[in-house]
């Protein structure tokens, strides 16, 4: 089935219920339909999109940015959410690497849209939300839909084995990935999902967590499936103002990453009534600490917690049944339903319990490869057991124990995470060599409480140049998203080396770490 | 001595490198991200240590906290009801 089906379906069975809560009000699936067919129409009518375009949705978690998810599903497209935060140059990188066709952006953002779309030939119409039209190329998103019909006629938007979307991921060389997946991988995906999450119709999900971050999009994706209603926020930047909701709007589904959950632990004016209709809590992207899961187990005493496991090439690997909490709190758990995970060594042999090796992920929700990139899609997915099947190798050191319970060791890689989010050093590297001043640079993870890691630059300057942190930081803020932007700089007078005259940046993220160092030489 | 405005204009110069000198001061610091959610830890810890202030976990709200203007007035408000109680 193809995944913008799922709206119509659950429009075709109750049209008048809310599908999304958001800032200017709640759409009912009978809206929500009627908005994505009327935007599938706009874009055939206004860029002559035609099936497998691609359109950029550079939007913040608004109503129109899933307007835009379904509708061009079902202009027969190929959507790709980025984060607002991201700046001209990367996104002008994203516009080129998938040939968008359309970029739907929104008043607060258009400038930084207007510079990389300047950038990017492919793109031939930007479409504003909240704005006025601008020049030929630039249409206001009220317009856009108005002047378009209702819905396409005798139109057929393709089969489910289609490619759906792109997710942009970063990657180890720095430069971002585009993660494919069909409708099929979706399905999976979210039928999987919503099993072992006990997912009904009668579902209220509150999310904060950004559509443009695979974690968030499922949210809207699995309740457009189940029928049931997603309260849509923009950020968690003021607890205070989204905790209420859970109990004001009856909210059984509340998703966490790690940040949130450091901030929700601790908060002194918790009140029990918020947690009252919370059915689940699910973390992901890192792991909680014992002592935050235990607190919210205390605080939200109704709540099933979930400790899982993903990465965006699969969605989600694993997930620790709630009852398995209590006796092992570190582990994120088995494969989730309908999908295999094991501990392989380097030659792609499975190895039994308790010996560390690399995750390999096997199901219907791995993803078909990173768009027009052959080779770093080689060194992910490799033959699986049949000649057309292909497993994920996933990068992620894990060990199985005795009872087939998986526990993450670290990365094979020098990819980060802060907030939750995967950062590249090397991404940020290359930005820092691009200021004037900088002759060495490292970035490394300072373990911290609320972030994971908290980004820390250290830096050798070149003769003669001066440059405070708060300039080595606001360059990086110019050119990077938030996430990526160091918290702190250090200046050094050289840093460590190998033989071959490579920056050690495994020493210094040890040391960041204070953790002892072997140093091998290559 | 300084305004408490060109304090926490200091402040969030120094500490938050989105930002620009001549911010407005009704400009939401979170809608023009200058500001996120540990950007709001660094605020306020900042706010209780510079002005001797409590900061309850119900004042950490966009009313207080979401513009220069908005935590100039916040603190005076603050600092007005703690010398009040002494």
């Amino acid at each position: 089935m193809r995944y913008e089906e799922l709206l119509r379906e659950s429009a075709r069975r109750h049209g008048e219920r809310a599908a999304i809560v958001h800032e200017e009000g709640r759409t009912t699936y009978a809206e929500f339909d009627a908005a994505a067919d009327r935007f599938a129409a706009a874009l055939v009518h206004h860029a002559g999109f035609e099936n497998g375009d691609r359109c950029v949705l550079f939007l913040d978690n608004r109503f129109e940015t899933a307007a835009g998810i379904f509708g061009t599903l079902r202009a027969g497209g190929i959507f790709s959410v980025i984060n607002p935060t991201t700046k001209a140059d990367k996104l002008a990188y994203v516009l080129n690497n998938c040939e968008a066709t359309v970029l739907v952006t929104q008043a607060s953002l258009l400038e930084t849209a207007r510079v990389a779309a300047l950038q990017a030939p492919s793109v031939r119409r930007i479409v504003v939300v909240g704005g006025s039209a601008g020049d030929s190329g630039t249409l206001d998103y009220a317009g856009f839909l108005s002047a378009a019909p209702a819905r396409l006629q005798n139109h057929s938007p393709g089969i489910d084995i289609d490619l759906a979307m792109l997710v942009y991921t970063s990657g180890s060389t720095g430069q971002p990935k585009g993660v494919m997946m069909t409708h099929q991988n979706m399905v999976h995906a979210a039928t999987s999902i919503t099993t072992y999450l006990r997912n009904s119709e009668d579902d209220i999900v509150l999310s904060v967590l950004p559509l443009a971050f695979d974690y968030g999009l499922y949210q809207l994706l699995m309740c457009v499936k189940m029928g049931s209603t997603l309260l849509l926020g923009k950020s968690f930047v003021f607890p205070q103002k989204i905790l209420p909701m859970l109990a004001a709007e009856r909210v059984s589904g509340f998703p966490l990453v790690p940040t949130m959950a450091a901030l929700i632990v601790q908060l002194k004016n918790f009140d029990p009534t918020w947690a009252a209709s919370v059915r689940y809590l699910t973390n992901t992207a890192a792991a909680l600490p014992p002592a935050h899961i235990a607190k919210l187990q205390e605080m939200f005493p109704q709540a099933r917690v979930y400790s899982m496991y993903g990465m965006t090439e699969s969605k989600r690997c694993t997930y620790l049944p709630p009852e398995q909490l209590a006796h092992r709190p570190t582990s994120v758990g088995i494969a989730i339903p309908g999908t295999e995970v094991w501990v392989a060594d380097d030659a792609g042999q499975r190895l039994g319990p308790n010996v560390v090796g690399e995750l390999v992920v096997r199901g219907g929700h791995v993803m078909q490869g990173y768009w027009r990139n052959d080779e770093a899609t080689a060194r992910v997915l490799k033959q699986g057991r049949y000649p057309w099947e292909r497993v994920l190798h996933t990068g992620d050191l894990f060990r199985m124990d005795d009872e087939g319970y998986f526990y993450f060791v670290g990365r094979k890689d020098d990819i980060l995470k802060s907030r939750g989010e995967k950062v590249s050093p090397k991404e940020i590297e290359n930005v820092l060599y691009a200021l004037p001043g900088i002759r060495e640079a490292a970035i490394v993870g300072m373990p911290d409480p609320i972030l994971g890691m908290s980004l820390k630059a250290i830096l050798v300057l070149a003769e003669g140049a001066q440059l405070s942190p708060r300039d080595v930081m606001a360059h990086c803020a110019a050119h990077l998203e938030d996430f990526m932007v160091p918290r702190t700089v250090e200046f050094r007078d050289a840093l460590p080396k190998t033989n071959t005259g490579k920056i050690r940046r495994a020493a210094l993220q040890a040391e960041a770490e204070g953790r002892a160092f072997e140093a091998e030489d290559s | 001595m300084e305004s408490i405005e060109a304090r926490v204009r200091t402040f969030v110069r120094e500490n938050f490198p989105v930002s620009s000198a001549d911010v407005p001061a009704d400009k939401s610091l979170l809608e023009s991200g200058i500001i996120d959610s540990i950007g709001v830890l660094t605020l306020v810890t900042w706010i209780e240590q510079e002005f001797e202030i409590v900061v309850a976990d119900e004042d950490v709200v966009p009313e207080n906290l979401d513009s220069i203007e908005r935590i100039v007035r916040f603190i005076e408000r603050k600092s007005n009801s703690a010398s009040e109680g002494k």
